[in-house]
């Protein structure tokens, strides 16, 4: 799926002629991580996983990576659920944060 | 510049002959502007076109208040409508009518130079429209061409040619005809 | 190679010149005949574009987006309740920085149901970001459709731009038009390949939350890309004059160089101005026409130089800002705010209504005679 973006480096601009024209990946959304927002973690437990991938069609944000297995970027997970929810083999579960 | 104001009723085709009489000047090295007084278009309402013919560049955008040619297309306008309203001295007026220039009148217009030429007649001889609405738009360019001399008929041929898709042959012949019928 | 076109076919042809990628739009009284030869052009396959049907405006330039936005060039068509319609991705085409360009008929807005000229529609969109100019005639017309691409996708700029037309009085009336060679063009106007697109090798995010920290700076961006287009409109209006013979920039001086007075306008009316400024000269009245192609990016500095000379300013608006003035007086009178020349707000053709030369004497006529107004409709009807 193409090249990987360095995303846990907050990016700063020392110049705004650095900065991109319009908010893309490469701007704020490196610097802006939704992770923040989660009170409730996605947890992925391999041997369960069938790799049928509606995890990744599902969360919105997207924050599931098509890995093998699909693998959660926490960096931008808020924590909605709906991957857990969805998921029919039950191979998601669900950990509190701040546990 | 010379000013053409063209009076018709929706379905006779003015607004597109006011089109081809600028093409067929373009032909000839002219800056050209054509465009219709924008109603509502309905068949039987009545239309009026314009059409600018100059030797430099044309910048004027407004509709022709003073014309240096009337062109009727239909006249029962001539009751309907002020026609001749601003024609400049001298002006040439070409209608289409069976019957003699003399048999109009204008009293608006001071010295108006009018011709008449049957092109209903003409345009149905060619198969132009119906016998209650016929086509004469193409027809009445030959007449206007003679009266005017603004063009030659083989510009207004070429143009017809160029701007009528369906039926041009018949078009451009009955332009000729009423070329060659009218006397000036 | 020269043709008789109105300038419907004109915004088309130039938008076929530029070879664009992606066309969507919904057609609508009097821009409907752009979409037909475009269509029609495409069907034909004398253009290697998608022609993507919509059920609406907004669905257009939602097209238009996300295709500009893979990198492809794109061009849309619009006129009035239209491009009201378009009015929330009018806004989005600007902030992604997405140079499409669009071409929108001018027309009323209603109520009451009008197809005729009147600058309000494209005026309303203001403050969206968009580069937004006015033509006077059909040749302008093709010229402006390419410059545009050239301009908007200027790495300086990537901005939309709005292009507009006068109803019927452009849309509608045929002019000659050069459409020059294919092989001048391609050599004028380059492949448009912008720096980040929606690329599945390259990925990217587009369009995301912005917070406070980042959003007044995007912004400040958006203006500076509409200052650094002045520059650009410039250069590219003299490249385009050194390879078809045809100058441009963001204003045009008519006889303005010794005029005491001169009256600025914009679209047609300009064109009718100019015959008018003629016919006064003959007559003695030392009179000039400042046409305003661009009004965003606003002219300010040509204006003040091009108006220095004069003694008194009359503008000419097809428009108007309800509860202050004409929106291009509006405009003048800030431009000019340093000087003390008398200014004439003149209030014109609203709603198609004809303006003709000998209203544009009956302006000068005021402006020589009655003191300086902000405000005077001309020819307005049965008002106490
Ligand atoms: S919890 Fe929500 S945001 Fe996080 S991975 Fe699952 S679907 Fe995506
Ligand atoms: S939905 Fe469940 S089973 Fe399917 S890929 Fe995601 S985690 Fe695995």
């Amino acid at each position: 799926m193409g090249k990987k973006q360095k995303n846990d480096q907050p990016v700063e601009f020392k110049s705004i002629k650095d900065m991109p024209d319009t908010p893309t990946s490469v701007g704020s959304m490196l610097v802006n991580k939704t992770s923040t927002w989660r009170s409730i973690r996605p947890v992925i437990i391999d041997e369960k996983c069938k790799r049928c991938m509606i995890c990744w069609k599902y969360c919105p944000e997207p924050a599931i990576h098509p890995t093998d297995p699909p693998s959660v970027d926490y960096n931008y997970c808020k924590g909605c659920g709906i991957c857990y929810e969805e998921c029919p083999f039950d191979a998601i579960i669900i950990e509190q944060e701040g546990k | 510049m010379v000013e053409i104001r063209f009076h018709g009723r929706g379905g006779q085709g003015a607004v597109k002959g006011s089109d081809i009489l600028a093409v067929a000047a373009f032909h000839e090295g002219k800056e050209v502007q054509a465009f219709p007084f924008f109603g509502v278009e309905r068949r039987g309402a009545p239309v009026t076109a314009f059409t600018r013919i100059s030797n430099e560049e044309i910048r004027i955008h407004c509709y022709i208040y003073d014309p240096d040619v009337l062109v009727i297309l239909d006249p029962t306008l001539i009751c309907a409508v002020p026609l001749s309203d601003g024609l400049k001295e001298n002006g040439k007026i070409i209608i289409n009518s069976m019957k003699e220039p003399s048999e109009f009148s204008f009293p608006d217009a001071k010295n108006p130079h009018v011709y008449t030429a049957d092109c209903s007649s003409i345009a149905m001889k060619f198969g132009l429209g119906t016998q209650e609405s016929p086509i004469i738009n193409t027809t009445i360019l030959g007449a206007v061409a003679k009266a005017t001399g603004l063009v030659k008929i083989e510009s207004v041929v070429k143009a017809i040619r160029e701007r009528i898709p369906t039926r041009t042959e018949p078009n451009a012949q009955a332009a000729i005809e009423a070329f060659e019928q009218l006397h000036v | 190679m020269k043709k008789v076109l109105t300038g419907n076919f004109a915004a088309a042809y130039g938008a076929t010149a530029a070879k664009v990628n992606v066309i969507s739009a919904y057609p609508i009284t009097p821009q409907t005949t752009i979409v037909e030869i475009l269509s029609e052009i495409v069907a034909d396959g004398e253009l290697n574009a998608e022609f993507v049907k919509v059920e609406s405006e907004h669905s257009a330039l939602a097209c238009c987006i996300g295709a500009q936005a893979t990198g492809a060039r794109t061009f849309t068509a619009t006129s009035s309740q239209g491009l009201a319609l378009m009015h929330e991705l009018i806004h989005w085409a600007a902030r992604a920085r997405l140079p499409i360009i669009m071409v929108n008929v001018n027309r009323a807005m209603a109520p009451g149901w009008s197809i005729w000229a009147d600058a309000t529609d494209s005026i309303s969109q203001r403050d969206t970001g968009w580069i937004q100019m006015y033509c006077e005639n059909n040749q302008e017309v093709f010229d402006t459709v390419l410059m545009s691409y050239k301009i908007s996708e200027s790495e300086s700029v990537m901005l939309p731009a709005l292009i507009n037309l006068d109803a019927f009085f452009l849309s509608h009336t045929s002019q000659v038009v050069d459409l020059y060679n294919e092989a001048r063009i391609d050599q004028f106007l380059s492949k448009y390949d912008p720096k980040i697109k929606l690329d599945v090798d390259d990925p990217h995010a587009f369009g995301a939350l912005t917070s406070p920290e980042h959003y007044y700076e995007f912004s400040y961006k958006m203006h500076e890309a509409q200052i650094n287009a002045i520059r650009v409109i410039k250069e590219v209006g003299q490249e385009f004059g050194k390879i078809f013979g045809r100058t441009y920039d963001l204003t045009e001086s008519y006889r303005c160089d010794d005029a005491e007075l001169i009256l600025v306008s914009y679209g047609t009316i300009a064109g009718t101005a100019k015959e008018a400024v003629d016919q006064m000269r003959n007559s003695g009245i030392v009179v000039g026409v400042l046409k305003i192609r661009y009004f965003r990016p606003f002219p300010t500095e040509d204006v003040i130089k091009a108006l220095h000379p004069a003694k008194k300013v009359g503008v000419i608006d097809r428009a108007v800002s309800y509860g202050q003035s004409g929106p291009f007086f509006n405009e003048i009178r800030s431009t000019l705010y340093h000087e003390s020349t008398p200014l004439y707000g003149f209030i014109a053709g609203l709603g198609g209504r004809d303006v003709s030369t000998h209203d544009i004497e009956n302006m000068v006529d005021i402006m020589q005679n009655d003191p300086a107004q902000d405000l005077i409709w001309i020819g307005v009807k049965n008002v106490d």
